[in-house]
């Protein structure tokens, strides 16, 4: 049966996003606790944000990466405290803006593991712009969006996020906003990395946070993230025993994309085109006449240059109550990276002069028309 | 046979046509030959927001005004004595500047019934009496550019656009300017269009022969070099000199620059220059927004670059929240306010020195921001090393006041041998600071005893791993702290440290020639930024008419320097030319609790020497009990030798 708990996510043959950063010898292992800071983790009990914390700090020994070169930048909102807990280097910045300060760090520095954790309010809502922005130019980093569809730190509001009719404090007859489907929106951004995994399935967590690192570009990974306090219970479709093999559309590449209770060891649910939309949809697997031939199952291609397929596989998320999402990855191919161009033009630039750098701030200066008084 | 030649000490030339009309290019050419002859000169370009306002009407005039002399002189000037305008607009929209005799050449060209109605003519004023007092050349200089070029085998319209040139030729006949430099440059210029290349040089020199040859014009004029301290001169404008000093910061400290920044008038040009030169390790990112540019620049400081964002007011406006965010962290980080006239877009293209306080409190809770403002174009270059020393040394963001008269204006500038040039240690952190042994510990926020400033710590150094933020820091080891004590502790820490720069400020100059000899001023004039120029040249007519008045222009807004107190209290009054409505007065009023008053103008232009002058003579009457009409100072006659 193929589940989220399947880690072979098909990685194509690439230049690593952590290529540049130093290693450390193997002389000098690190563990989980090497990763963990001295401040007291302060979150609600239950939050979700728990088990992303407990499996980044597990997986960031595997990276081999010397700790003093990786960098968490956050923003503001419950899941923004998160740098504080890594022993790493970080900064805690303002509400939206870590896309653009983690842009200036990825671009002034080759040699960084670039990271920038945020939430639906200040990923998709105060910071939109910076979010979509950096997925176009494609920065060397990797953005994971703590996508929890409520504001927890400020109390308790619908978000971008959230299903329309929501109510909440600040909207006691619901919400009226339609949502965004942050997948759609990264695809559409034209990010070369995009992904969704769910905070309790740490298997599934690590290996797509692993194959965000790897990946040289701007990696997006949505991760579904329970708030227990003020919007509990929002993903309990994709986490239930009951219901998540129903729910959960396992994206591997290379692998026909079936899901739901098995019949011949696989899902008896697949996904095929749907020719009428040019969407994909769910159909019936099996040999029945009313049923889809197992060769007739949409095989998951994420390394296409066109990302039509992926956008047509993200359409099939609920934007309302969640029942239906497919996991893993929608889409990674390869770009040339803002960062790695822009010192490739330094360099270029560098490469034509010559002499020290005094001697050459000399000339600037002293150049264009100039005369001499005695 | 030979003709006149005249000396003048100095001349005010607007060159005013279309924004289509080439202006700008052909006042800096007149500007270039003017400098390397060895004049000293000033100038103010004037240029309409709208890229190609509707042809021909008032809006869309664009102007160029330099003035040049045999001695220094301190402004663009008040008023033109010549004036060249391309079209009927050109001349209705300056002609009020002009004082009477004052010379006009025009193109008559344009002169026809369509562009009269356009400019708001009910009739032409080159055939009515409206000009009398003035002594006018009306000439064809399409018609006789057309002619000049007709060998190149232009089209009509392409062959008229080479009129600028034509005029140019004329006036640096008129003016004995060398011509070398600007057939140069057109050879350069056109170089991949030979055929627009020939014409233009054909139009230039067709310009200077047609002065020697015509008998339109008797007299040519000579305006000696003017004597300047010895040195290799260029003629530089302000965003020119403030993108040099960006470099010449980073190659002083050793780091890499990193400018975050999005396009805004008249701050762009700054973007441009440092956008080809990368060969100094120079990044520039142009950003989606304001805030973006200066993220990306708070990141890269982080990272252990020299950050640099810059913008025009509305954009320190967005960015003023990440402001916040550096002062917080204690980054170094650049923020260049090249200033226009506000609130909201407000005149993108005109000058004003209104963003002074929302450089200083413009941000949430007491967020302290040193600030440093150039005095003149060249001076943006010394301003920005300054800047930069502040930042890097003092761990803190620092704003740079600049404004559009200074970013397009230009003067000569003396290039500074680089051994002149300060030194900057970045001295990044490299070694845990607290504790022994085992022990050992960095604390992000343990500071230097005697600057205060916290040390830099970048990422990539082993066991300084630590993490910073907007949330307020425990004193010492950064950790989040929420203890009232502590915010306090440190609010006041933040707002010492800034305090802490005065301590390396050299002491105040002030400009009071009789107090040597006990003949002191009773009145100071204290300035800020680009009204240096102006206020020097309106000190210098009340001196000549034989009164007393002192100067003081202040390069750091914050802190003030050490002995600014002392100074004010040494004068009976004080008066603060800004334009602006009096936000230094404000700061020094509140500061040092001295009467200073104000003299405020916001009209999107310098303020003019001659109507400071009055207003300065007016305080010192006043001072000294004094009846005397100083209303004459706001007419000094142009040809006087006057700065």
């Amino acid at each position: 049966m193929t589940t989220s708990s399947n880690t072979d996510l098909g990685l194509p043959a690439m230049r690593s996003g952590i290529e540049l950063v130093p290693t450390r010898g193997d002389d000098q292992q690190l563990t989980g606790k090497d990763f963990t800071s001295d401040q007291e983790v302060r979150w609600c009990p239950g939050c979700g944000d728990y088990a992303v914390l407990k499996a980044v700090q597990s997986f960031l020994p595997d990276l081999g990466l010397r700790r003093e070169n990786i960098v968490f930048v956050s923003g503001i909102g419950c899941s923004s405290r998160f740098p504080y807990y890594l022993e790493t280097y970080g900064m805690h910045s303002i509400h939206g803006r870590a896309p653009s300060i983690a842009t200036g760090i990825a671009t002034s520095r080759e040699d960084l593991s670039v990271w920038v954790v945020t939430g639906d309010g200040d990923a998709l809502s105060i910071g939109g712009n910076h979010l979509i922005h950096a997925l176009r130019r494609n920065v060397n980093m990797t953005i994971l969006l703590f996508n929890n569809r409520i504001y927890g730190l400020t109390k308790g509001q619908y978000s971008p996020t959230s299903e329309t009719g929501k109510i909440t404090k600040s909207t006691p007859m619901g919400s009226l906003d339609h949502p965004f489907n942050p997948v759609s929106l990264a695809l559409g951004a034209e990010a070369t990395f995009v992904a969704r995994t769910i905070d309790s399935d740490r298997k599934h967590l690590t290996a797509v946070l692993s194959a965000a690192a790897e990946h040289r570009g701007t990696s997006f990974v949505e991760i579904y993230q329970n708030c227990p306090i003020f919007n509990d219970g929002a993903f309990d479709a994709v986490k239930s025993p009951t219901t998540r093999d129903d729910a959960i559309i396992p994206l591997v590449h290379g692998e026909p994309i079936r899901f739901g209770a098995t019949t011949d060891g696989h899902g008896g649910k697949g996904l095929i085109r749907d020719v009428e939309t040019g969407g994909v949809k769910v159909v019936e697997v099996g040999g029945a006449a009313d049923q889809v031939s197992p060769d007739d199952v949409l095989v998951h291609d994420a390394h296409s240059a066109d990302a039509t397929t992926a956008f047509a596989l993200s359409r099939l998320t609920d934007s309302g109550r969640l029942h239906q999402a497919p996991i893993g990855i929608f889409r990674q191919v390869v770009r040339p990276t803002y960062d790695d161009q822009a010192r490739d033009q330094v360099k270029e630039a560098a490469a034509h002069v010559s002499g020290s750098a005094t001697d050459r701030l000399s000339a600037l200066i002293g150049g264009g028309d100039t005369w001499t008084v005695a | 046979m030979a003709k006149q030649v005249k000396r003048l000490d100095r001349v005010i030339i607007r060159f005013a046509g279309d924004s289509g009309d080439g202006m700008q290019l052909t006042g800096d050419r007149f500007t270039q030959e003017s400098a390397t002859f060895g004049n000293d000169l000033s100038t103010l370009p004037n240029f309409p927001a709208e890229i190609r306002a509707p042809q021909g009407t008032l809006p869309g005039v664009s102007s160029f005004q330099v003035h040049f002399a045999d001695h220094d002189i301190l402004t663009p000037g008040d008023a033109p004595d010549v004036l060249v305008a391309m079209n009927p607009a050109a001349l209705r929209a300056n002609l009020g500047d002009l004082p009477k005799g004052a010379t006009i050449v025009v193109d008559t060209h344009d002169f026809t019934a369509r562009n009269l109605t356009k400019a708001g003519y009910a009739a032409n004023p080159l055939e009515d009496e409206s000009l009398a007092e003035y002594a006018v050349h009306d000439l064809d200089l399409t018609g006789m550019t057309v002619e000049a070029v007709k060998e190149f085998g232009l089209s009509r319209k392409d062959a008229a656009r080479a009129k600028n040139m034509f005029a140019l030729g004329l006036l640096s006949w008129l003016y004995g300017r060398p011509t070398e430099s600007t057939i140069a440059f057109l050879q350069k210029r056109f170089a991949k269009v030979p055929d627009i290349r020939d014409a233009n040089v054909a139009a230039y020199k067709a310009g200077w022969n047609f002065g020697e040859t015509t008998e339109t014009f008797v007299v040519s004029y000579e305006i000696k070099p003017a004597p300047m301290p010895a040195g290799t001169y260029r003629n530089i404008t302000g965003n020119l000199a403030l993108a040099y000093g960006l470099i010449a910061g980073g190659v002083q400290s050793g780091l890499h620059l990193f400018l975050g920044s999005y396009p805004i008038t008249p701050a762009s040009d700054i973007l441009h220059e440092l956008s080809k030169h990368k060969a100094f390790g120079v990044t520039t990112f142009q950003a989606e927004d304001e805030i973006a540019g200066i993220g990306a620049a708070i990141g890269a400081s982080f990272s252990g670059s020299l950050g640099v964002t810059t913008t025009s007011g509305p954009g320190i406006a967005l960015k003023s929240e990440s402001i916040g965010l550096a002062v917080m962290t204690e980054l170094p980080l650049l923020v260049v306010d090249v200033q226009r006239g506000g609130p909201s877009t407000g005149l993108p293209t005109k000058t004003e020195q209104a963003d002074l306080l929302q450089a200083m409190f413009g941000r949430n809770g007491e967020a302290p921001v040193p600030i440093v403002a150039p005095r003149s174009p060249g001076d943006c270059f010394d301003t920005a090393l300054e800047a930069v020393r502040i930042a890097v040394t003092y761990r803190t963001p620092v704003m740079l006041l600049s404004d559009g008269y200074l970013a397009n204006g230009s003067e000569p500038w003396r290039i500074p041998e680089l051994a002149e040039l300060p030194q900057i240690d970045p001295a990044f952190a490299t070694e845990p600071n607290h504790g022994e042994g085992e022990e050992a510990e960095f604390w992000p926020y343990l500071r230097d005893e005697q600057t205060l400033a916290r040390p830099w710590a970048i990422p990539g150094t082993p066991g300084l791993e630590h993490r910073i933020g907007g949330l307020e820091k425990a004193d010492g080891h950064g950790n989040i702290s929420y203890d009232p004590a502590n915010h306090d502790y440190m609010v006041r820490t933040r707002a010492a440290k800034v305090e802490r720069i005065a301590e390396s400020l050299p002491p105040l100059e002030v400009d009071d020639p009789g107090a040597a000899s006990g003949q002191g001023a009773r009145v100071l004039v204290l300035g800020w930024g680009s009204t240096y120029g102006p206020i020097g040249a309106g000190v210098r007519r009340v001196r000549k008419a034989g009164y007393h008045v002192a100067q003081v222009h202040l390069r750091h807004l914050n802190p003030f320097p050490r002995d600014l107190g002392d100074v004010l209290k040494r004068y009976d009054k004080i008066l603060v030319p800004e334009m602006n409505l009096g936000q230094l007065a404000m700061l020094v009023r509140a500061r040092y609790l001295v009467d200073a008053v104000g003299y405020n103008h916001v009209r999107g232009l310098p303020l003019k020497a001659a109507e400071l002058a009055e207003a300065i003579g007016n305080l010192v009457a006043e001072a000294e009990g004094i009846e005397v009409d100083f209303s004459a100072l706001a007419h000094s006659p142009a040809g006087g030798e006057d700065a």
